[in-house]
């Protein structure tokens, strides 16, 4: 499925926020896993994931610390912080009021 | 770490890598993040069977476009696209200790040039009074040498080179202090005006090493020459402001700062500044874009305009020069002008790009001035004939003629550049040959013209 560009960079930071809420990860992992809960669908730019997660950074939504991977490379991993938390439960209500929104269109369409 | 045996493979990552790292908005720890990631996936699809090649296609297409993400790294970062020029941090290929030690020479040459200045004092020599003429004679001893020290630390060509450096120092020194100049002289004056012109070429020999033969290494000083022109004037304009605010706030209570401002804070100030400023120039020579050539292109049609209408309005009315002796220095200094202007203008030149309209209008500022320069040489001439020799007369003719070859032949080697008969390159070396005659006639006009007018 090709997904708008404007889609894929809104859903960004809501996603990226919850896989690393779920635990501290890493880049190419963050990839992985979307890949993975989208069951494919969601395809990102794998480039792209990095100025996010600077953005991020930036906005004290997320932490970074270099540190050594099992494969001997220097290899940055990010950690959500109290305010990302926070940040994200809030993006989670409103993603919330949308889908409620659509969903609402939608089931009537089918059920009329 | 994650290496792949296959040896291409890594060649292909090192080529990939290089032309991330070319990106200003890329700094090198992102390069390391995004390089972790083209191998984490590198190594997953060689493990779900690709040839090298294959996983490395797969991997890069996957990674994106990177000139749509080094936009978004522009984006994010944008403050990286403005070039900041931090002295004293770790710069490229450097360890802080060398930064360190460098700051550390630069800010022990400035203090000695400030106190350099302020040593004759020592020996009754003071400002502001009689002796001013013997501070106009040897300013440039004061600062030169120590700048010369600096060259020499930073490129270390070794101590026998260092010292036949001292030799011309030593001879200006001699020069510019045993003759018996009159009070107020012209040929004093002249001293004063020529002597920092010659020693400025030592200062050279020093900061190319042994590169003065090779055109390169003399184009370098030049764009260097330039750069410190600029910072200074910078400086000196921040200079300004310090001295205007310690004139007002120590006025406010009662005091009068005159005898500080005028007896430390300019002089010492003025000194350490060349020092200092040669330190920014070194320093930022990588960092910062060259902004003499951009000045040069943003005032070469002005200065096109103002001859042609010069000699319009000249044409026009037909009005003599009329020849004052400022009249004539100023003439010299507008064709020194134009020869900065044409010797910039090649300085940041693409050698191989075809002529242009910019070309087109380097040639008319050329011939224009070649023009001015006939007007003046016989307003000159007939004062000659009329009045005989001054030393004032003879070193604007000397000067006039020196500038007037060097504009004839570059007008030349232009027309042939813009009829593709010839390259811009053999303009840029005819004007790098020549920047040596300058100097040869300053120390001329140092050495022999007090002696030769009996020091009049």
């Amino acid at each position: 499925m090709d997904m708008g560009k404007d889609l894929v960079a809104a859903s960004a930071t809501p996603l990226v926020l919850a896989i690393l809420g779920e635990s501290e990860s890493y880049g190419y992992a963050i990839i992985k896993r979307v890949a993975e809960l989208s069951g494919g669908h969601l395809q990102w730019t794998d480039g792209m994931l990095y100025p996010v997660l600077h953005r991020l950074e930036r906005q004290g939504l997320v932490e970074a610390k270099w540190s050594e991977a099992e494969t001997g490379r220097r290899r940055k991993y990010y950690k959500i912080t109290s305010e990302g938390r926070a940040q994200l439960a809030a993006q989670r209500q409103q993603w919330q009021v949308v889908d409620d929104t659509l969903r609402g269109i939608w089931m009537k369409r089918c059920t009329a | 770490m994650t290496t792949f045996a296959n040896g291409p493979l890594e060649g292909e990552i090192a080529h990939w890598r290089a032309y991330l790292r070319s990106r200003r908005a890329v700094h090198s720890c992102d390069v390391e993040e995004l390089e972790g990631h083209l191998r984490d996936q590198l190594t997953a699809l060689t493990e779900a069977g690709l040839t090298g090649d294959e996983a490395f296609l797969v991997a890069v297409k996957r990674m994106g476009s990177l000139d749509e993400l080094s936009r978004e790294f522009a984006r994010e970062h944008s403050e990286r696209l403005w070039k900041q020029l931090v002295i004293g941090q770790d710069t490229a290929g450097k360890s802080g200790k060398a930064t360190r030690a460098e700051t550390f020479v630069v800010l022990s040459l400035a203090a000695a040039a400030a106190l350099a200045i302020k040593a004759p004092v020592l020996f009754g020599i003071r400002f502001g009074g009689p002796d001013d003429s013997f501070y106009a004679r040897n300013a440039s001893l004061f600062v030169l040498p120590l700048l010369t020290v600096y060259f020499l630390w930073k490129r270390r060509p070794g101590v026998v080179r260092g010292l036949w450096l001292a030799l011309p120092f030593a001879m200006g020194a001699v020069l510019a202090n045993i003759f018996p100049f009159h009070k107020g002289s012209e040929t004093e004056v002249l001293t004063a005006l020529h002597l920092p012109i010659c020693l400025w070429l030592v200062v050279g020999f020093a900061y190319v090493r042994s590169r003065w033969f090779t055109d390169q290494g003399r184009m370098d000083f030049v764009r260097f020459s330039g750069e410190l022109a600029i910072y200074y004037v910078l400086i000196a304009l921040g200079g300004g402001v310090l001295t205007g605010l310690t004139m007002m706030m120590f006025r406010s209570i009662g005091m009068n700062p005159q005898w500080f401002v005028g007896n430390w804070l300019i002089p010492c100030g003025a000194a350490a500044a060349v020092i200092i400023g040669s330190w920014l120039v070194e320093a930022k020579q990588s960092v910062i874009e060259n902004m003499a050539p951009v000045l040069t292109r943003l005032f070469t049609p002005m200065f096109t305009v103002l001859l042609l209408a010069f000699l319009a309005t000249m044409a026009w009315t037909g009005s003599p020069i009329n020849v004052q002796r400022e009249v004539l220095i100023g003439f010299d200094l507008l064709l020194a002008l134009v020869v900065a202007l044409v010797l910039y203008s090649a300085s940041a030149r693409d050698r191989q790009s075809p002529p242009d309209f910019f070309d087109g209008l380097q040639l008319l500022l050329v011939v224009s001035a070649l023009a001015v320069d006939a007007v003046t040489l016989t307003a000159i001439a007939a004062r000659i004939s009329e009045f005989g020799f001054t030393p004032n007369r003879v070193a604007a003719l000397g000067e006039n003629l020196i500038l007037l070859v060097n504009l004839t032949w570059s007008a030349w080697l232009y027309a042939r550049f813009l009829y593709h008969r010839g390259s811009f390159a053999a303009l840029e070396r005819w004007q790098i040959t020549y920047l040596p005659v300058y100097a040869v006639w300053a120390a001329l006009v140092v050495v022999t013209f007090p002696p030769i007018f009996s020091y009049r």
